[in-house]
């Protein structure tokens, strides 16, 4: 799969733009606030009907314009696809694929997979679960028709469980009977979600573990330890045990929302012990387990999105990496750069097609 | 909207509030009224001042009635023994219309929500469980049916009914899900065909 080209008008710092890539390696150079990850941002909307970085539609339109408009031809297997993606401010968002609109943004995602690299994902590490919650469930999401319905509805028992709790503590009385339904729901839906990320982890870990070899060169052992008290034996009745706590905390406080994925390098949570190499490692590693499970499973090579890889990572990891581009283990590539005679100096030794593209003020022309 | 009269603005509003309704179709109506006698507009106004002030639910079942208890509940030749529970008044007439059923009916009123601040103590629910449990001899109820919607919040109170029920010692039962007749196969959604797959039925070729 790849992105053949894409047409910009409106979209954030860009009036109208309209680049032809190239099928392997695509690099965006400019000085910072060109718009070079604005432009790789595009194209995630293409993909995942949104943005990387800004959840709200309406900041992504030029200052003091109305709407935007991102199209992009793909080639899927051969077979050409044109996606827009329209947005005016105050209506719905609109998606089209080869002229037919979709009723639901949510039947998009899958079809054009996409794995972005950027300077915060150690938030990942370091932010609290909810973070590795999110991008474990983003992956499965993606890949698991039954995930993605168990989650909607363990979300929508949850948010009704916690309100009924609420009005438990406001009349200072817990109704058993009342909560029952809701509490069945969730103990049997985080059983099963459960279950599904402990399998998903013993696809997923094998990958990350040797991705991390590769990266960081590092023969220390890494794991992911997923924390969950909702496979454990007696599960449900320590559930009905914590219910007390529930009432005086007037909240939820078991379940799959609780879970965590603890990343360890030689037994120890990389979060306190390891060090920013080691993180910073750690992370791509993650990324790139994910391109690779979606290889596997959706059969295309996801696009890679590389925000300021550059910057970011020391010689011998960027050596390390570009060697896994060089191997042609990645399909397109998208790498943006603020300083152009570094990233050249790197991909100019590649075998591979290599195209640059001088991004000023949202002006994009083409640079070799 | 701008009107030319204060008169035609206010019922346009007061019509527009209709569900369904938006401003020019209320416009449409309004005129319509004036162009037609008089006495059209007074039987409308009547007819509806009526139904707000006469209109009864009836104490049994709580559906929409006439008198005190409504005429299904009053029926000579309807089944005592079953009691159909629905969340609303139009799922009654939609089961009628179907002429497939011949017990009573129980209107819920809702389903239980919590965000929307919907309980047990909202819906007539312990209505449900002493019309049961007074049920005379003769018109002893033996079975429950739940025709609640196909929705979380409709799952939610058919189990919580459910439980409630069990101490009454009654049949329980709930309406089929499935694919719809006349449906393909290939336009059914598949959760749905999934649960059909899941409560198939024996197939009898007597």
């Amino acid at each position: 799969m790849h992105l053949k080209n894409i047409r910009l008008h409106q979209f954030k710092n860009y009036n109208k733009a309209s680049v032809h890539f190239s099928e392997e390696i695509n690099c965006f150079v400019g000085i910072n606030g060109s718009g070079k990850t604005n432009l790789l941002d595009a194209i995630h909307y293409l993909c995942l009907t949104k943005s990387a970085l800004n959840p709200v539609d309406n900041l992504n339109i030029k200052h003091q314009k109305d709407f935007f408009t991102v199209f992009g031809d793909f080639d899927l297997h051969g077979k050409e696809i044109e996606i827009k993606c329209i947005f005016e401010s105050g209506k719905k968002k609109q998606l089209i694929q080869n002229g037919k609109a979709y009723d639901k943004m949510s039947e998009h995602i899958g079809l054009l997979p996409v794995v972005m690299i950027a300077p915060d994902d150690t938030s990942l590490i370091k932010d609290g679960s909810e973070e590795r919650r999110k991008f474990f469930d983003n992956m499965l999401c993606q890949l698991n028709r039954k995930y993605l319905e168990d989650l909607i509805r363990y979300t929508h028992f949850l948010k009704q469980r916690n309100a009924l709790i609420k009005q438990f503590a406001e009349k200072g009385r817990w109704n058993a009977e009342l909560i029952e339904p809701y509490t069945r729901e969730i103990m049997q839906l985080s059983k099963s979600i459960a279950r599904m990320r402990h399998d998903f982890l013993k696809e997923y870990e094998p990958l990350l573990i040797e991705y991390y070899k590769t990266i960081s060169g590092d023969q220390e052992k890494i794991s992911i330890q997923y924390e969950t008290q909702c496979l454990e034996d007696g599960f449900e009745s320590t559930f009905k045990a914590n219910e007390q706590k529930d009432f005086i905390l007037r909240r939820s406080t078991m379940g799959i929302h609780k879970d965590d994925f603890v990343f360890q390098i030689s037994e120890y949570p990389i979060k306190k012990f390891g060090s920013q190499g080691q993180q910073k490692s750690f992370v791509i590693a993650l990324k790139l387990a994910q391109f690779m499970v979606f290889f596997k499973h959706l059969n295309t090579k996801p696009i890679l999105l590389l925000d300021d890889i550059f910057d970011k990572l020391d010689d011998n990891r960027i050596e390390r990496l570009m060697k896994l581009v060089a191997d042609h283990e990645f399909g397109q590539l998208f790498i943006s750069d603020a300083r152009p005679e570094r990233s050249q100096g790197i991909l100019a030794s590649m075998d591979a097609d290599c195209r640059f593209f001088l991004i000023e003020e949202g002006e994009v022309t083409d640079w070799s | 909207m701008n009107f030319p009269s204060k008169l035609i603005e206010d019922a346009v509003n007061e019509m527009s509030r209709l569900p369904g309704i938006g401003k020019k179709t209320a416009l449409r109506l309004v005129l319509h009224l004036l162009k037609q006698k008089e006495s059209v507009t007074e039987e409308l106004s009547h007819a509806l001042l009526a139904l707000r002030k006469e209109i009864k639910y009836c104490q049994k079942c709580h559906n929409i009635s006439d008198t005190d208890v409504c005429s299904i509940c009053r029926g000579v030749r309807r089944d005592r023994s079953i009691i159909c529970v629905v969340e609303d008044i139009p799922d009654v007439l939609a089961i009628e219309n179907t002429s497939q059923y011949q017990g009573l009916y129980h209107v819920l009123g809702g389903v239980i929500s919590p965000i929307q601040g919907i309980g047990p103590d909202e819906l007539k629910i312990e209505s449900l469980m002493e019309r049961i449990r007074l049920a005379e001899t003769e018109d002893k109820v033996e079975e429950v049916i739940l025709a609640l919607p196909a929705t979380m919040e409709g799952d939610t109170t058919s189990f919580y009914i459910t439980r409630k029920l069990k101490a009454l010692n009654i049949k329980v039962s709930t309406i089929a899900r499935g694919i719809p007749i006349g449906g393909e196969l290939e336009y059914t959604d598949e959760v749905t065909l999934g649960r059909s797959i899941l409560t198939r039925v024996n197939y009898s070729a007597d």
